[in-house]
């Protein structure tokens, strides 16, 4: 097997004297999805925020290798840079859009880094110079490809906040991969949606997963999310990593049957 | 049966509450309209008159505005209160296409205002005074209207563009044109020295940093005398030539190169154009930056600035720019104001004038330009009009100074757009790009910003 995109090694969280993630190790490939699962309270949104730099590891390495063999030490990066040059992307477990601006907005603002540097740090922009304008199109373009996969086109100029829930899991999702990460974080997207929308959800993960060259990890609790669609599963109680493997292989761990369903005393 | 029924059966209750509610204004009236402490010639110092008539006009007024405020305005018992559509003339201003018309008539009438019949000096000073506020309104607004970072201190930026302006060209000579885009500058920097300590600060902590910020730059300039002249200022300013041809009377002058008679308008209907000039700049620049990517960051940094950390948006330099930009364009109608009033002191830049930039931007609407000038137009054309208001002595006796009303009425005028359009003239915000149409976004969807 080729490089991980992502080595997780020994990653540890303390707050004051709670251990929230124990000495961590996994990694996660270029198009695979890999799901964390746990408890509630196992550490898996904390290691996620390590992963995306919200906190800052107590412990450990994070290293990240693009396609040209370039190595990012995630653990020592500020959050937006992770986001900037990492390419790392994240969606939130509550959803965080910027719900007074429209979909087409909030997939615009995704592509400020590249739209920033095409208006010359503002100077150009001001002048409305023909290669701003050039980039400004290419950048609606690739919003409204995003908008047409998610399937919310029609809602391109309503506010994001106007959105049923289901859409702004899409939208957020749409966001997210408006930045071209390499690896896409998702926080329990799944959460809240109907079947249905779990099914359109799977879909899309898959379609990303297959035609666009990123690796995904997602948090989950939603198991026939989970289950289906992941390539591989790490399962963490109480901070430490107890599993580790395909669906199935996890499925039959003692271990996880312990720790979702507790031991039966004989 | 149904409606004389309904009538009687909630007039007694009417009463009642209109009966309280002239209790409570007669014990608020009591202290400042019943009593009224006069200063006496003889040792005894002070002592009371009693305005009995007075304080029974305000209770009655209370108790007929409370029972028409029953009959005619009040929300009927019962009835689910809809939430509130915003008025014709709001929703007008909201929409794309009549601000398209407003703006340029506006425009249109600013431009042939000076040569209007009624346009005496007193006039075109106040529509001087107007424009100004409306340029500091549009640069206050970068920052708290987009960026959502409430600035108390913004008069600080405008107080050191005046002052660059006047030590400028009194100690090396600079022309205005030369001194505006320094001072433009100098208060960006500014903007940035006040940006980095504020940079971790929300809310009212931001709002209390901003504020002492604006007093300490009123008090440097208040005490470090030998540079700027302390209280008493900086005078002999330099005023700003038309191309190099001085407003006097001198053969060089302008009126004399351009075979005018001399006339102090000149200079007045000069400054004018200037400042509306300037102010069409910052309206052009303000809402072309909105339309950027950096103005979609500033919107977006107060929509969420943590989801604006997980799309690569550096929020610190994004913070920054608001606040450098926004200072930008205070420096340059301080640096106005400087060259208008060809003085300077620390008296101009106190907070009242920070709360004045910041009513009219609330006012205003914290994303509608054109909601600034209407409410820079009230709240400056509004005072002036009350020093107008001297036939009211017929009413009130010759003591009676209108123009003592204003704070009144300014608190007045804020309780009532805190009732009525609590999110300011024009609460709604046009998107700044859109596929098929463009459609306003309500004031119900937008975050105000927590910092």
């Amino acid at each position: 097997m080729s490089q991980p995109l992502l080595s997780v090694n020994q990653l540890t969280m303390r707050f004051g004297g709670l251990t929230a993630v124990d000495a961590v190790s996994f990694d996660v490939h270029r198009n695979h999805i890999t799901a964390v699962i746990g408890p509630n309270g196992a550490g898996k949104t904390t290691a996620f925020n390590c992963i995306t730099g919200f906190y800052k590891p107590t412990d450990g390495q994070i290293v990240l290798r693009h396609k040209d063999d370039n190595e990012f030490k995630l653990e020592e990066m500020e959050d937006f840079r992770i986001s900037q040059h990492a390419k790392v992307a994240r969606t939130f477990q509550n959803i965080r859009l910027f719900g007074g601006m429209t979909v087409l907005e909030n997939l615009m603002i995704a592509q400020h880094n590249h739209l920033m540097k095409a208006s010359a740090y503002t100077i150009g922009g001001i002048f409305n110079t023909p290669s701003y304008q050039r980039a400004q199109e290419a950048a609606k373009q690739k919003a409204l490809a995003w908008m047409d996969r998610v399937g919310i086109t029609d809602r391109a100029d309503d506010p994001a906040a106007a959105l049923p829930y289901g859409a702004q899991r899409k939208l957020e999702i749409a966001r997210a991969m408006c930045t071209d990460p390499v690896l896409l974080c998702l926080d329990e997207p799944a959460a809240g949606l109907n079947p249905k929308e779990s099914e359109e959800l799977n879909a899309l993960l898959r379609s990303i997963r297959d035609t666009n060259d990123v690796g995904i990890l997602l948090i989950e609790h939603d198991m026939s999310v989970v289950m289906e669609i992941s390539d591989h599963i790490i399962v963490l109680d109480y901070g430490r990593k107890i599993s580790d493997g395909t669906a199935t292989e996890v499925r039959n761990d003692p271990a996880v049957i312990k720790a979702y369903l507790g031991v039966v005393e004989e | 049966m149904s409606l004389n029924d309904q009538t009687s059966s909630s007039f007694l209750p009417m009463i009642k509450r209109s009966i309280i509610a002239t209790i409570i204004a007669f014990f608020l009236f009591l202290p400042t309209l019943g009593i009224k402490t006069s200063a006496s010639g003889g040792v005894d110092g002070l002592f009371l008159t009693y305005r009995w008539l007075l304080l029974g006009i305000g209770c009655g007024l209370i108790f007929v505005g409370r029972i028409a405020y029953e009959l005619f305005w009040a929300p009927k018992e019962g009835g689910q209160k809809a939430e509130k559509a915003p008025s014709s003339l709001a929703k007008a201003l909201g929409s794309a296409k009549v601000a398209k018309t407003i703006g340029p008539v506006l425009l249109g009438f600013a431009i042939i205002f000076p040569f209007l019949p009624f346009s005496d000096r007193y006039i075109l000073d106040l529509g001087i005074l107007i424009i100004t506020y409306v340029m500091l309104g549009w640069g206050l607004q970068i920052v708290v209207g987009l960026a959502g970072l409430l600035d108390l201190g913004y008069v600080a930026f405008y107080a050191v563009g005046a002052y660059s302006y006047a030590l400028l060209s009194i100690h090396f000579g600079f022309g205005f044109w030369m001194c505006l885009p320094l001072a433009g500058l100098l208060a960006a920097t500014w903007g940035i020295i006040l940006g980095f300590p504020v940079l971790r600060l929300r809310g009212d902590y931001l709002a209390i940093v901003t504020l002492a910020f604006g007093e300490i730059i009123r008090i440097v300039l208040l005490n470090w005398r030998s540079f700027t002249g302390g209280s008493n200022g900086l005078s002999d300013i330099p005023r700003p030539s038309f191309f190099g041809l001085p407003f006097n009377q001198s053969e060089n002058g302008f009126a004399a190169t351009l075979h005018l008679e001399y006339s102090s308008m000149h200079r007045i209907i000069f400054l004018y154009f200037l400042i509306l000039a300037l102010a069409v700049f910052t309206f052009f620049v303000t809402a072309r930056l909105r339309r950027l990517p950096i103005g979609r960051a500033w919107e977006a940094l107060r929509e969420d600035e943590i989801a604006c950390r997980s799309l690569g948006i550096n929020t610190v330099n994004t913070k920054l720019s608001a606040f450098a930009i926004g200072a930008m364009f205070g420096g340059f109608a301080g640096s106005f104001f400087a060259a208008k009033q060809a003085f300077v002191s620390p008296e101009s830049f106190n907070f009242m004038e920070s709360a004045t930039i910041l009513a009219i931007v609330v006012l205003g609407g914290m994303s509608s330009q054109l909601g600034v000038v209407f409410s820079a137009i009230a709240m400056v054309g509004g005072v002036e009009l009350l020093r107008q208001l001297q036939f009211l002595k017929v009413i009130f006796g010759n003591d009676f100074d209108p123009s003592q009303l204003r704070l009144l009425l300014f608190g007045l005028a804020m309780v009532l757009m805190m009732l009525w359009r609590p999110r300011g003239l024009v609460s709604t915000r046009m998107p700044t790009v859109f596929l098929k149409d463009k459609k306003t976004v309500s004031a119900a969807m937008i975050s105000q910003g927590r910092g």
